[in-house]
């Protein structure tokens, strides 16, 4: 497998330009002629379709909902991070490089991130040109906010739902492109695999999920602009339908899959309330800010009402274990330490998977109105859910997975290992490392689509020539021959348990053995029950209907195959990471008080895995990670 | 608690649909209302029935893909709730829910309780965008936005695109959706140099997507779970007016 990153030379603060100036332009004339197939209308997709369409190039772009403006992205709240430094607080391009890269722990590759922290005062630009309303102070000026503990004010929002807002941005911009004829949508349409002739992508092979038409599309490149892979713990904050399909099958096809076990879980979301659960919803963590975390001290205590438990009963132990960021303790540390006080049976509400955020001393101190101005909405959601004052009794939350670093291993141009194919947003493995911080995904996927692929595609095209083949073309039909066999025996699975009940199955093994906390033997574990939940499901699985309509329960199962593979590699990968780092906690490699630790002799690299066949180990790459421009340093939040 | 779901059920575009009725027992008061459709499918698989669709995804409210008309009401009868965030909780044991699709011409059905609500995309491509070429922009902060216009267009581009509104609506009009994305891009300076053209092209989109005229019955903006306000009909009604004027007169 090659894994040349084609970092260009020069010093990092020149790269990015060298690189455009070295890179081939495609004639504005000559873009016309080639085709290019975007999968996914996210931030990523959506911006990388609408620029490619303005560029002159021939695009179509898909998504499995019925509108390109409800792509996941669409539910992101807190933020944008952008080194403009209107704040005039220290900012600067070069921090924002360096926060990124700590905050990864060391694991993501230099000169992509400074790129990224290059661009990222463009996209502000950019996205305020559309008429994305973000927050503004009196003057008119853009306002800002600090997040995920970055020491300067850096976030731009738009109140609660900045997602929302840089998602219709993006999606008025690809509308006017489709309005102009430029880029072709495909909704409510999934790509089920992906057309490569000699390496090299082609195409893609789609079911239209309204008429069950499966479909073949040729290109002279291929976009994965397609998400993350969360949902392969069945519970987490993601969209039910975020899937690993379209990333998955190209790594079948050739495409290297970086980093995987690279996951990350947020510490506010609202607990599990009982077996109906179908996803989890995340509480913003500005909440930290005001409120107290505990637990009984007592395990007898658990199931009492939080009121009755006298101050001396309870367990503030985030502030007994980190005194100076006492309750702002950073997303991992928070996580585990909620996960180790139910562990010793001290977790609250159903099921005893919860810790108590409490107001009541800031609501004493600043009164219920101040608090109720803060935080007022996220109150109302939380009674929405649990049915549940805050004002009155403490809030439960738990920790949930949020966000996946690994993906689709990408070269400097976000290319993956199959050229012509190309990985963009929370599909590939870029720009985060082992942990992602807070306002730095909605960064990424605009920065892929709208400043970086643009030019890396035209270099691509231009020196290679791109190439579409015929929809007809013999290697096309061969896969979409594979793809309505897979189709009808999906369809035709008639035994007992529902594709729901694989994936509920699935999510809690991996949760249990490659969640918060991992170690040998549970992963080995795992990797063991998966294999037998797989053989289950080829057995006793249970599809309805047809496949010529619109199926829900066909499209699931579809999805919960390919998460149980994936689940497989996420443990393997999980496994032969010894050590700690970022969001991958190992608990063979902790410090005497708990704390990670990492392992730079032996793994300051990204794992990239090559599929070897159904039933085949796949097999492990490294591409080293070099540091030229920062020193390697332990985190630490005591 | 136990509950009797009298729900649409129609196999395709071009069927006549009518209400099966199912029975569904040891619902959670905490699920959603969703969850609770989840677990009737659960229920309706192991009967060998198949199960019924209905559209969703982000499941907190804010990606505008889920609909239902529960009890007569687009996304039930909690104000300022989408469906997803609506939960067991608000019903009492016993009772009885019928759950029909978002009906309008233009929403025509797909499958059961899924539309299509395409006609609300081809009304933004009509003209809900700002020209603005990527990498061309100028420094965020050269154009000063005071803070009560931003507020305001705020709060109309807070729509999520479910259609509520045009299934509340009598006469089935997208007035309310079409006036909050055009009110959105008009009230920002960046929106001014496309205002007339946005205007016109939007509202005659709509037009020709078959949906109804609006008669300010003002059912849309109570039925809106984003509160989105009549305030921005209104303002839509006047810039159309402004604008056709200028077209005559140009
Ligand atoms: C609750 C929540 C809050 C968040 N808040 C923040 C925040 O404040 N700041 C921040 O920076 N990040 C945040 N994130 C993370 C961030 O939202 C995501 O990482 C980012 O939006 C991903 O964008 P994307 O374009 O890569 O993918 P997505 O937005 O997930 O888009 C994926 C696209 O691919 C399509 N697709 C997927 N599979 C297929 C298939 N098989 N066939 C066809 N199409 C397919 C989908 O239809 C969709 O259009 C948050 C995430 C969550 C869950
Ligand atoms: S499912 Fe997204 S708004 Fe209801």
């Amino acid at each position: 497998m090659n894994l040349d990153s084609q970092i260009p030379e020069g010093p990092l603060s020149e790269k990015w330009d060298n690189h455009r100036f070295s890179s081939k332009l495609v004639n504005p004339a000559n873009k016309r002629k080639y085709r290019i197939i975007v999968v996914g209308s996210g931030l990523a997709g959506g911006s990388a379709a609408a620029t490619l369409g303005e560029l002159g190039y021939n695009v179509d772009c898909f998504c499995y909902q019925d509108s390109p403006r409800r792509a996941h992205s669409i539910a992101a709240q807190g933020g944008i991070n952008g080194a403009k430094n209107y704040q005039n607080d220290g900012d600067s391009i070069h921090r924002l490089f360096y926060d990124t890269v700590k905050g990864g722990d060391f694991r993501s590759r230099e000169a992509n991130v400074y790129r990224l922290a290059q661009v990222s005062t463009n996209i502000i630009d950019q996205c305020v040109a559309q008429g994305v309303p973000f927050a503004r102070e009196y003057g008119g000026l853009l306002a800002n906010r600090s997040f995920g503990g970055a020491q300067v004010s850096r976030t731009f929002y738009a109140r609660g739902q900045t997602g929302q807002q840089l998602l219709l941005g993006a999606y008025s911009a690809l509308s006017r492109q489709i309005a102009a004829g430029s880029v072709k949508m495909h909704t409510r349409s999934e790509m089920l695999d992906m057309v490569t002739v000699d390496g090299h992508a082609k195409g893609i092979i789609t079911r239209n999920l309204a008429t069950g038409e499966t479909k073949a599309w040729t290109a002279d490149a291929v976009l994965l602009c397609t998400g993350g892979y969360g949902n392969v713990y069945y519970l987490s904050t993601n969209a039910i339908g975020c899937n690993v399909t379209a990333t998955f099958r190209a790594h079948r096809k050739g495409a290297g899959f970086a980093n995987p076990c690279f996951t990350q879980i947020h510490p506010t979301c609202i607990p599990v309330a009982g077996d109906h659960q179908s996803k989890l919803t995340l509480m913003s963590e500005s909440l930290r800010n005001d409120g107290r975390v505990w637990v009984p001290k007592n395990s007898e205590d658990a199931g009492k009402n939080p009121n009755d438990i006298r101050e001396d009963d309870r367990d503030y132990y985030l502030e007994r274990k980190y005194p100076s960021f006492g309750n702002l303790a950073p997303r991992d540390i928070s996580s585990r330490s909620a996960k180790e006080a139910c562990d010793e049976g001290r977790g609250v509400g159903p099921g005893g998977r919860g810790v108590y955020l409490d107001f009541s001393d800031a609501i004493s101190r600043l009164g219920e109105d101040a608090i109720r101005e803060r935080y007022g909405n996220l109150f109302q959601m939380y009674e929405r859910i649990t049915g549940e004052n805050a004002y009155q009794r403490p809030m439960r939350i738990y920790p949930a997975i949020h966000y996946t670093m690994g993906g689709l291993w990408v070269d400097y141009n976000l290319m993956t290992t199959i050229p012509g194919c190309f990985a963009l947003g929370e599909a590939n493995f870029s720009d985060h490392g082992a942990n992602r911080l807070g306002a730095s995904a909605l960064m990424q996927g605009l920065s892929d689509g709208y400043f970086v692929i643009p030019y890396t595609i035209g270099d691509y095209l231009a020196k290679s020539g791109g190439g579409a083949i015929s929809p007809d073309a013999p290697e096309v039909k061969e896969v979409m021959e594979s793809v309505r066999q897979r189709v009808d025996q999906l369809v035709s699975a008639s035994g007992k348990r529902s594709s729901r009940s694989y994936h509920k199955k699935l999510g809690q093994i991996m949760w249990e053995y490659a969640g918060m906390a991992r170690n040998e033997s549970g992963l080995g574990k795992a990797i063991g029950e998966i294999q037998d939940l797989r053989e289950d499901f080829n057995k006793n699985l249970l599809v309805p209907g047809s496949g010529d309509n619109l199926n829900a329960e066909l499209e699931r199962a579809g999805r919960v195959r390919d998460f149980l593979d994936f689940g497989e590699l996420l443990c393997r990968d999980a496994l032969e990471r010894n050590e700690s780092c970022g969001g991958h906690f190992r608990e063979e490699h902790q410090t005497k008080e708990g704390e990670a630790t990492r392992d730079d002799e032996n793994f300051a690299h990204a794992a990239v895995w090559e599929h070897k066949g159904d039933g085949k180990i796949p097999i492990r790459h490294t591409e080293e990670l070099k540091y030229d421009n920062v020193k390697l340093a332990v985190r630490s939040y005591k | 608690m136990k509950l009797i779901l009298k729900i649409w059920r129609q196999d395709g575009p071009q069927d006549e649909g009518d209400f099966e009725i199912h029975q569904i027992d040891q619902v959670s008061e905490d699920s959603s209302f969703l969850e609770m459709l989840d677990q009737l499918n659960e229920q309706l698989l192991g009967e060998g029935i198949e199960p019924i669709l209905f559209d969703h995804d982000c499941r907190e409210g804010i990606c505008g893909t889920c609909s239902l008309t529960i009890n007569g009401l687009p996304h039930g009868p909690e104000n300022s709730t989408t469906t997803c965030q609506l939960h067991m909780r608000k019903f009492s044991d016993g009772d009885t829910i019928t759950i029909e699709p978002f009906r309008a011409r233009a929403f025509p059905v797909v499958r059961d309780l899924v539309v299509d609500r395409s006609a609300f995309d081809r009304i933004t491509q009509a003209g809900g965008f700002i020209t603005v070429r990527t990498g061309s922009a100028p420094d965020g902060n050269a154009l000063p936005v005071p803070k009560d216009d931003s507020d305001l267009a705020m709060d109309a581009a807070a729509c999520i695109g479910c259609g509520a509104c045009v299934a509340s609506c009598k006469n089935a009009s997208a007035m309310l959706f079409t006036s909050a994305k055009a009110g959105h891009l008009n009230l920002l300076p960046q929106g001014k140099a496309e205002k007339d053209k946005r205007v016109l092209a939007m509202v005659s989109a709509m037009d020709g997507a078959g949906f109804g005229n609006c008669r300010n019955y003002g059912e849309c903006s109570a039925a809106c779970p984003k509160d989105i306000s009549l305030d921005y009909i209104a303002k839509l009604n006047r810039d159309h007016a402004k604008a056709k004027i200028k077209k005559i007169f140009s």
